[in-house]
């Protein structure tokens, strides 16, 4: 069952007089219960997506296509109703918790704002369900009424964890809820992630670079390389039989496999190469992937590639 | 995050943009009105003709006489050469002052930087306007005593504002590695700290500039400026407060003079601040 | 060969007003770096491993300790001697996207250490660069662009560039991938053993990725809480 689709989904901005094609039709379907995972390099789009999907993305930005969040297509809402979408039913975990909590705020305040603003809440209620947050992500409620500096990144993440999570969203989407933590504090924050989710029956997309946290949480793997989507995947068939080749560098480039390199940078998303976007980087290049850019094709149950080698492409 | 900051601010700098180019027009025009005082003027403004004295505006004379009969025109034309020469010659002073011991004060840290802020409480602890009143009544009322005046009384401004930068700056890596390369500490101070605080400065300058002359007019307005006949923007004002019921076209022209002097220079320092904001500078992509 | 160790390197920090709390970032740690070989150095955030090396760096005075580099005690050096010591150690961050002045071009940027030592005259200075960017291999239509405009890979080239003007024997590399994608993270590591293998260089590598030490190191000692806990 499909709890959001995503259709042909662009979104271009300007930016220094260039148009950049940060999402370049996007397909992505999110199932029921799944935690789907987007991996991809720094400056490939995935965070655009997730918040494209939340409708955070400036005024100025163009965004064509199509977000079905069952069955309601909400690129087409008002804002009123976006609002409401947001939060209610798609929560975010944004990166840099440090940047995204408000630093003269208690977070007591900045949870129970959720409640008071999108279920009418009266201020007592909203502090009992906050300390049931927070409770809920590992943080003693006596601590609602201390501010974002007095708390470890760790924690800030299970702030943001709370927040995300305080209005019961049927899909949650969490942008490198990892990054900047300490091995350790990973492992932690992971698990109580995926703890969460299962037991209250959501689906996740988690955005990240890191494919030692996508192996750990996701059932099914996207990977997306210059604005679009290049292989989806469950994550046995990516991790034991990666198809596209940038797939394949990309699990030979961590460290257990070896460092091996891939020479070359990733495309600017506002000048990408004529034909497959990977070709000038491409091992196995063949002579259609100069000229002709190919489309995601399904080359087994489950599976599609965007790459000339496989299937009738 | 960056992202976002990133595409609000080039909409605003496109809506700031209009302000600024106002501004810019006519500070470039005031620019061109004093070097081109002489061939402007219709009369000389020195010229007394008192059969003429307050005229009401009219073919001959655009803005009017005053109580001497000089064309209120024409000294307004020649005391734009006072405003900018008295805003550009502090601001020009101050900034340089201001911004050598905000870096030094901002680098060294420890006695030095508590000196140098420690000087910089007392001068702010007085009202600017007071302070200057005071220094120069003591030296008594002429065009270099007015700029020593507002120097001594502006350059804390640029201290605190560098300071502060440099505080922030000598944190970062560069600079860490600057050190590590065994440069020397004046080297990092002018190569690596400096240019990354002039956008700034040039911001707080031009915004200083409008400062200056503002407190410049006071001055004059007050008497401890400079002196009549010269045509001051300032002193022209106070010759015409007895006239005020009777012909206030003398107040009212200086009084514009001034006004649209200090809007543009204002208009553009805003204008500034939002164009050359350091955010847009950065990669639109590269922290996604 | 021993290349540099240090000996009982200790750094106390005091903090508070009133009752000063004595904060021990570094507390006693004894470490050796052959020369040609890396040394590895793993623990979490806060435990102290980049104290360690910006004392060795002495870009901090440690309360008690001592360096020894070539034979030759380090730890009070100043002046001249100090200014060529920056000749033969160097330190790449891990942040290349603050490690170089934001408003110096990337040509300035890895002429900068020649200018300050002095080593290389001006006509000779466009030969010198072009050697620079070949062996960290990087395209040379971007020596005329600002910091800014380049990747995070490319940075991390430029500063490895930079650095290398000077021959260093021994450089200090503080978390240099962590901040870049497994692809450049790949290219990175293997451009820094390269330099190793050609140039003899000693690296005292710093990471909380066990997986990347273990590739990148000959040895490997772990710290936590300001000590040495484990070799290996």
């Amino acid at each position: 069952m499909s709890l959001l689709k995503i259709q042909d989904l662009k979104v271009y901005f300007n930016a220094r007089g260039k148009t950049v094609k940060a999402n370049n039709s996007i397909d992505l379907e999110i199932r029921e219960n799944e935690i789907l995972g987007l991996i991809g390099e720094t400056g490939c789009g995935k965070s655009i997506l997730g918040r494209a999907i939340v409708g955070l993305l400036p005024d100025n930005v163009k965004i064509g296509g199509k977000i079905v969040y069952r069955s309601e297509d909400i690129l087409n809402l008002s804002e009123n109703g976006l609002r409401k979408i947001r939060g209610k039913n798609i929560g975010i975990i944004l990166q840099n918790p440090s940047a995204a909590l408000n630093p003269v705020l208690s977070i007591g305040n900045q949870i129970s704002e959720i409640y008071r603003y999108h279920e009418n809440m009266g201020k007592k209620e909203a502090r009992i369900r906050t300390a049931k947050m927070l409770e809920m992500v590992g943080i003693d409620p006596k601590r609602m009424h201390e501010y974002p500096h007095q708390f470890s990144g760790g924690m800030k993440q299970r702030v943001m964890i709370a927040m995300g999570l305080a209005l019961n969203p049927g899909l949650l989407i969490a942008d490198e809820p990892t990054k900047g933590l300490d091995p350790t504090t990973k492992d932690k924050i992971i698990d109580l992630i995926c703890e969460l989710v299962i037991n209250k029956n959501m689906s996740l997309l988690l955005i990240t670079h890191d494919i030692g946290v996508a192996e750990k949480m996701c059932d099914r793997i996207a990977v997306m390389y210059a604005g679009e989507i290049i292989e989806i995947a469950t994550i046995k068939n990516i991790l034991s039989n990666p198809q596209h080749p940038y797939t394949q560098d990309l699990l030979n480039s961590l460290p257990k496999k070896g460092l091996n390199q891939t020479a070359g940078e990733s495309p600017s998303l506002s000048s990408p190469p004529a034909g497959c976007r990977f070709h000038p980087r491409c091992r196995c290049i063949i002579g259609k992937c100069l000229k002709t850019h190919p489309q995601l094709m399904e080359t087994e149950k489950g599976t599609s590639v965007r790459c000339f080698l496989y299937g009738n492409n | 995050m960056k992202i976002l900051n990133n595409e609000i601010n080039i909409l605003k700098e496109a809506g700031n943009n209009r302000m600024a180019a106002i501004g810019g027009a006519i500070v470039i025009m005031l620019t061109l009105i004093a070097i081109l005082a002489s061939l402007l003027s219709p009369h000389d403004p020195f010229e007394q003709k008192l059969e003429n004295r307050l005229l009401n505006p009219c073919f001959e004379y655009p803005f009017g006489t005053d109580d001497l009969g000089r064309c209120i025109f024409s000294r307004l034309i020649f005391g734009t050469r006072y405003s900018l020469a008295i805003g550009v010659t502090v601001v020009g002073i101050t900034a340089l002052v201001g911004t050598s011991l905000g870096i030094v004060s901002g680098y060294s840290r420890g006695i030095i930087d508590e000196i140098i802020m420690r000087i910089v409480d007392i001068v702010l602890a007085f009202p600017g306007i007071i302070l200057a009143l005071v220094i120069a009544g003591i030296l008594g009322p002429s065009f270099l005593n007015v700029v020593i005046a507002l120097s001594l009384t502006h350059w804390p401004a640029y201290t605190r504002l560098v300071r502060g930068l440099t505080l922030t700056l000598r944190e970062m890596d560069f600079i860490e590695g600057a050190k590590a390369l065994r440069a020397s500490n004046i080297y990092i101070m002018r190569r690596h700290i400096l240019p990354n605080c002039i956008n700034p400065i040039i911001v707080l300058a031009t915004l200083d500039i409008a400062h200056a002359i503002i407190f410049a007019t006071a001055l004059s307005f007050l008497g401890l400026g400079i002196q009549p006949p010269t045509p001051e923007w300032g002193s022209m004002l106070k010759a015409g407060i007895p006239y005020f019921r009777i012909s206030p076209h003398l107040t009212f022209f200086p009084g514009t003079a001034i006004m649209v002097t200090v809007l543009a220079f204002n208009f553009l320092g805003d204008g500034l601040r939002d164009m050359i904001d350091p955010k847009i500078n950065e990669n639109i992509l590269v922290s996604e | 060969m021993t290349l540099l160790s240090i000996k009982n390197l200790k750094k106390y920090y005091f903090c508070g007003l009133f009752n000063k709390k004595e904060i021990r970032a570094v507390d006693g740690v004894d470490l050796e770096i052959k020369s040609g070989r890396t040394l590895g150095l793993v623990g979490n955030s806060g435990c102290g491993k980049t104290t360690v090396a910006k004392i060795i760096l002495r870009l901090i005075e440690p309360t008690d300790g001592r360096i020894i580099f070539k034979e030759k005690d380090i730890t009070k050096l100043r002046g001249r001697e100090l200014k060529n010591l920056g000749q033969e150690m160097q330190i790449i961050f891990q942040n290349p996207e603050t490690s170089l002045n934001p408003r110096m071009k990337i040509y300035d940027a890895i002429l900068e250490p020649l200018r300050i030592h002095k080593l290389c005259s001006t006509d000779k200075e466009y030969e010198k660069i072009l050697k620079l960017i070949e062996i960290v291999n990087l395209n040379q239509e971007l020596l005329f662009r600002y910091p800014h405009e380049l990747s995070g890979g490319q940075l991390q080239r430029v500063v490895i560039a930079r650095i290398l003007s000077l021959n260093p024997k021994f450089i200090v590399a503080d978390e240099v991938t962590s901040m870049l994608d497994p692809l450049v993270q790949a290219q990175i590591l293997n451009l820094m053993k390269d330099l190793q293998e050609k140039l003899g260089i000693s690296y005292l590598f710093i990471s909380h990725d066990m997986d990347v030490v273990e590739w990148m190191s000959d040895e490997i000692a772990v710290m936590d809480e300001g000590k040495i806990v484990d070799w290996k």
